[in-house]
């Protein structure tokens, strides 16, 4: 590949260690479902897509060591401060009630869906092998939550206000997923990345079908107050503890093999 | 993982059912022809008693066994101890499953299994009734209870039960790869920093007894084995198994360096056989009774999953519903 000028590095590095960051996140906060889901099948689902999304993040983080100079993998993923991370708002939430946590799944995986179907083409070519892989796993994620959208949104009473109120909650927070990076020209002019608004328009054409068979209805996205911040480092009060418990043991001694 | 088969009902003989002799002479002479019994066949009212109360704690001890170890998902150091870490315990949830399926094939649905779980009428393992205090707890849990279990497994899938049988089979297969991840991690402490090394020791100290405990109380005090290891619902006696564990992992724990609480534990060259300081066998009875570190909480984790996803499974149970306009 030829030589990355810095500013192309640095556009790349930020856009890597996001998407990197939302996958470990919300990789560990789908974990927390092991041995508490609503039935064992849901328990054994959520721990599938919470591995898938671990090896997401490593693949990224070892792009970033092997290609953009950075540390080792564990190192960038269990030593970063919480002010280091890039992930968005959405994914820092604890896990709720199974409402919430589906909820969530469906907007987010939806959204990383068409990220990596869009990355599959990128020209950066280590990106776009990866993307290759992660599309083909992301995809059966997608039909789980939309399944289970569909089941939940139009059952009984309480499953569809549930559901409906899930949808409210959490909208303004995936839309935080999309938040503008400063290299947005410079990953676009480069082709490495069509640009999170684009991203953000096919995601709602997708989802909006969904949410319609399920029985819901779509918030007014245009009256909501997108959750901004976290791409900045700017983060909820969630992700501080979820730090502290995830590198409890690595803090220990962060130099030697565990 | 589970914990052997030491729960037995204790049926008194008042209670004994009379089953039709000649059917039951025909069931025992397959069972003597080594043929599996599959869930159609006729089986003693016992047998079939015996079975789902065995399968349905070996079930719960999958699924309340998630919980010790699930906690340290979420602090596992490192992306490779993590990946592992989940897989192992998605595995466990996974046997749960399984063996829910396979008592079902006796005639007790899982919902009606688990309400006795959380009412305290249906035992789990007692091991899981201890806490997980540290990283080296869930080393020393993935490595030796995980063994402990695959000799009572192995033992168990050579039973009469076909569905138990096939579900075993399986089970160790995955469990094998567990002992490998517990084995690794324990092996990395052992050899590690002094801190990671007295975290290991501190862990194997800690758990000896629940571990020496595990296989049930000994031959002499255990009771009404003798109809069931004839019906192969019971294949070995706690005391074989637990020499079978001991044989094959305590030169393996004294291999890294690491000790063991007891004084006497020695093989006996001449015997053949380990010999041991007892454990608190009452102790063991308080905490199966309820009195363990862990009991009131795991029932509470249980409990509190089953309330919470209650409206997710009533919505399964509610096929998905269209609106429509009523006819006025």
């Amino acid at each position: 590949m030829e030589a990355l000028s810095s500013l192309h590095k640095e556009a790349i590095r930020e856009f890597l260690y996001k998407m990197a960051d939302d996958q470990l996140i919300l990789g560990h906060r789908n974990s927390e479902w092991t041995g508490l889901g609503p039935l064992l099948e849901e328990d054994i689902a959520f721990s599938s897509m919470a591995q898938d999304k671990l090896g997401h993040a490593l693949a990224l983080y070892t792009i970033l060591h092997e290609h953009l100079g950075e540390k080792d993998p564990d190192t960038i993923a269990f030593t970063r401060n919480e002010r280091e991370l890039r992930c968005c708002h959405l994914v820092e939430y604890p896990i709720g009630g199974y409402d919430f946590s589906l909820t969530r799944h469906f907007l987010f995986d939806t959204a990383e869906h068409l990220r990596f179907e869009m990355l599959a083409g990128s020209a950066f070519e280590p990106l776009a092998q990866v993307a290759r892989k992660i599309k083909g796993e992301i995809k059966y994620h997608v039909l789980h939550a939309q399944t289970w959208m569909k089941q939940l949104g139009s059952a009984t009473e309480e499953s569809k206000a549930r559901m409906q109120s899930a949808l409210n909650e959490t909208m303004p927070l995936a839309l935080g997923i999309f938040e503008a990076s400063p290299f947005e020209a410079e990953l676009a002019e480069h082709n490495i990345f069509a640009g999170e608004h684009e991203l953000r328009n096919r995601w709602l054409e997708v989802i909006a079908p969904t949410v319609a068979d399920a029985g819901l209805v779509l918030p007014d996205i245009d009256a909501l107050t997108p959750a901004y911040g976290g791409r900045q480092g700017y983060h909820t009060e969630y992700l501080q503890p979820l730090l502290t418990e995830m590198t409890e043991v690595f803090r220990i001694d962060p130099t030697v093999e565990w | 993982m589970y914990g052997g088969g030491y729960i037995y009902d204790k049926s008194s003989p008042a209670e004994q059912h009379q089953d039709d002799p000649a059917k039951l002479a025909e069931f025992e002479a397959k069972i003597d022809r080594g043929e599996k019994i599959e869930p159609h066949d006729w089986m003693p009212r016992d047998y079939r008693k015996q079975l789902i109360r065995m399968i349905e704690q070996h079930a719960h001890s999958e699924i309340i066994g998630a919980l010790p170890e699930g906690t340290w998902i979420t602090r596992a150091p490192g992306f490779r101890r993590k990946l592992a870490l989940m897989a192992k315990v998605q595995d466990e949830v996974g046997h749960g499953q399984l063996l829910y399926n396979a008592a079902e094939t006796l005639g007790k649905p899982r919902e009606e299994m688990i309400n006795d779980l959380l009412s305290g009428k249906s035992k789990y393992s007692n091991v899981f009734n201890y806490p997980a205090k540290t990283w080296g707890d869930t080393a020393v849990i993935a490595w030796l209870i995980d063994a402990a279990a695959i000799v009572n497994q192995v033992t168990n899938s050579k039973g009469s039960y076909g569905p138990y049988c096939r579900a075993l089979e399986r089970i160790c297969q995955e469990e094998s790869f567990h002992l490998k991840y517990g084995h690794d991690t324990v092996v990395y402490l052992a050899t590690g920093t002094p801190t990671q090394r007295a975290m290991v020791q501190e862990a194997l100290t800690r758990w000896w007894p629940p571990i020496m405990h595990f296989f049930g109380p000994p031959d002499k005090v255990s009771v009404h084995t003798e109809k069931l290891m004839r019906w192969k619902v019971k294949l070995a006696s706690n005391d074989d198994m637990r020499q079978q564990f001991l044989n094959m992992y305590v030169p393996k724990i004294w291999e890294l360096g690491l000790t063991l609480p007891d004084p006497n534990l020695r093989k006996n060259d001449e015997t053949g056989q380990w010999e041991y300081t007892e454990p608190d066998w009452d102790e063991f009875f308080r905490v199966i009774n309820g009195e363990g570190p862990c009991n009131a909480e795991r029932l509470a984790v249980r409990n509190a999953a089953e309330e919470n996803g209650r409206w997710v499974r009533r919505a399964l149970m509610k096929p998905v519903g269209q609106y429509t306009q009523p006819l006025c």
